[in-house]
């Protein structure tokens, strides 16, 4: 037994959560640094755990000592002790960074905004950690139900668009529900380890196929694949900068992680591969969704609303890529899970400053920013490279394997879908880019009377300043070592094929 | 054919239910008639749940008897007692249903705040006035 570092992992923000109106009550102050005190105590405890699996392997922590499959276990293994420290970190992140933020956007809250982030944190790393199939369930609910309640408190259109998110959101978690109800009829057990060595045998009965189609139907709406994405653009658009900071990143690549789980380590690969057709569903889901993501993104005139549709581009990445299923292709899908992420919460903690900075966040609103604040819009261009797939930034990398799998696979479909989208960011970025050097001719009455104004340095605050360049390096540096991180961690997480 | 049916019921009424509370979600344009068809749709999963646990003829709840006197015999012979367990992940899902309709009336109330209204169609025409 490896210590308790596995159940500190999540109980640290449980708990602090439930404190955190105490100590707010105390001083309001005081609930900020009390969440990154917690939230950084999880991270050590999370990269405690991540060293473990590297030294000694895959940690088996059995709660209250019950075996499995009777009891709950979490299992720590190469790919979510990866996930464990990339969402600690993020949250972490973001909790330093929201400080500014939230006392700006929903002064009269702070209290409760930071009780509310530390419980969407605990959802997030109990999702990542369980072992347990209906355990994830609650899990999965308690960080979507904290995810409503932040982003219903942004601004105005705030609650209608966290309404749709409820209704969709709740069928998705129901549906991943029901199908863990027809393995627990099939298999009698909820243990995913369990599960995998006790499906085989029944891979011809009906109710397994169900199961598959609920679980993965379920987990698509969770993740805003391309049909079922219509909750995702405005609950994100509307969300406060730091609650949108910490739910885009994390809440799709989370479903995208349960998603490679279930394919995984709950079924085998042969049956979602070769006994059904799931991996040429997934491709042209990807597909699609890559597509129609570029193209609605190059259409909106809001920063925020265009990141939310990349994201939706970039969840046909990590769809298409699983389902190419050869080795090169899925570890690009699971590295452009952590790379995603990163990029991500770097461009929305940018979109958060320039929120604080300018009161909105339209397309036009970058007008003259570059001037005004170099450092912030320094992150973003390394934000923007990386989206678009420039060396040596780590978008390039997973896109790279990406694109050597769908060679391999010989699915030109999603190699075409890949270099597309592409070129689309490089037109979307390259926009934002113009309007911030101010060498758009953009005629807009507002922003024709500020430019008049004379430009001066109007750096962000450093507590969000800071943050934001760290992702910014983040994105660096895991291009750069990217090498190590698959051989190191990715390599063990996919399957033999 | 009609055999079929009747001996699988509790899932044909899962299944009939669920999509009662489906068709409320989508197809209903008051809030408050949306949140009810989500609360029917998770019901029926409760069922689906409880009704997968369910054996006729005699059987209990698991309550296991210890004879006194009788050594090594701890074994439970499963198909005396109905299945505890989905019971109690129905007890589970209940509180969260339970979190996820207080959410929602919660939503709802700060949509009725704003708009004064609970009809989807008005509160669209209001956002699009601005």
């Amino acid at each position: 037994m490896p210590g308790h570092a596995p159940i500190i992992v999540v109980v640290i923000p449980l708990i602090s959560s439930f404190l955190c109106p105490l100590i707010g009550k105390l001083n309001r102050q005081w609930a900020y640094f009390w969440a990154v005190f917690s939230l950084s105590l999880s991270a050590l405890a999370a990269m405690r755990t991540l060293w473990t699996v590297i030294t000694a392997g895959t940690i088996h922590y059995r709660l209250g000592g019950w075996l499995p499959p009777f009891g709950i276990e979490y299992v720590v293994d190469h790919l979510n002790g990866m996930m464990l420290v990339l969402v600690t970190m993020i949250a972490l992140m973001v909790a330093i960074y929201s400080r500014r933020s939230v006392e700006k956007e929903i002064a009269d809250r702070t209290v409760y905004f930071y009780t509310v982030f530390l419980l969407q944190a605990t959802g997030f790393l109990g999702i990542v950690i369980t072992g347990d199939l209906f355990n994830l369930y609650v899990f999965l609910e308690i960080a979507s139900l904290a995810g409503y309640a932040l982003i219903a408190v942004g601004e105005d259109g705030a609650p209608v668009a966290t309404f749709r998110y409820i209704v969709m959101g709740t069928i998705g978690a129901c549906f991943y529900l029901l199908g863990v109800g027809y393995i627990y009829i099939v298999t009698g057990s909820l243990n995913m380890a369990d599960v995998h060595k006790l499906l085989p045998s029944l891979y011809h009965s009906r109710v397994v196929l169900t199961a598959v189609a609920f679980l993965l139907s379920g987990l698509a709406v969770k993740m805003a694949l391309f049909p079922v994405h219509v909750w995702l653009p405005d609950a994100y658009t509307r969300a406060p900068s730091s609650a949108s900071a910490l739910i885009a990143p994390l809440m799709t690549k989370i479903s995208l992680y349960v998603m490679v789980r279930v394919l995984f380590s709950v079924f085998v690969p042969r049956l979602s591969f070769e006994l059904l057709p799931i991996g040429r569903i997934m491709v042209w889901a990807g597909v699609v969704a890559i597509l129609a993501g570029a193209v609605m993104a190059l259409a909106q005139k809001d920063f925020k609303r265009m990141l939310c549709y990349i994201v939706v581009a970039e969840v046909g990445y990590v769809v298409g890529g699983v389902g190419l299923a050869n080795q090169t292709a899925i570890k690009g899908a699971i590295l452009h899970i952590l790379n995603d992420a990163v990029m991500t919460v770097g461009l929305f903690s940018v979109a958060g400053i320039v929120v604080y900075k300018t009161g909105r966040h339209r397309l036009v609103d970058f007008k003259g920013l570059f001037a005004k604040m170099p450092f912030t819009m320094s992150a973003f261009v390394v934000g923007a490279l990386s989206i678009i797939g420039v060396p040596p930034t780590c978008g390039f990398f997973s896109k790279w394997y990406l694109l050597q799998g769908a060679i391999i696979a010989g699915q030109w479909a999603f190699v075409v879908a890949l270099l597309v989208s592409s070129l689309v960011s490089v037109i979307i970025f390259f926009r934002v880019i113009e309007i911030g050097f101010g060498f758009h001719g953009l005629q807009d009455e507002e922003t024709e009377h500020e430019a008049n104004a004379p430009m001066s340095m109007d750096e962000a605050p450093l507590s969000m300043l800071v943050p934001t360049l760290t992702i910014a390096t983040a994105i660096l540096l895991i291009g750069l070592y990217n090498q190590r991180i698959i051989s190191g961690l990715i390599a063990f997480a996919v399957p033999r094929l | 054919m009609f055999d079929y049916i009747i001996s699988y019921y509790n899932y044909w009424m899962y299944a009939g239910l669920m999509m009662i509370g489906f068709y409320g979600m989508m197809a209903k344009r008051n809030l408050i008639k949306k949140i009810i068809g989500m609360n029917v749709f998770q019901s029926s999963i409760i069922f689906f749940y409880i009704s997968s646990s369910v054996k006729r003829g005699g059987v209990t709840v698991p309550i296991i008897k210890h004879v006194a006197g009788a050594h090594g015999s701890h074994g439970v012979d499963v198909m005396q007692y109905a299945n505890p367990l989905p019971h109690v992940l129905m007890l589970t899902a209940i509180v969260v249903m339970v979190a996820t309709l207080g959410v929602a009336l919660a939503v709802a109330i700060l949509i009725y705040r704003r708009y004064h209204t609970l009809e989807e169609d008005e509160i669209i025409l209001c956002m699009r006035k601005g």
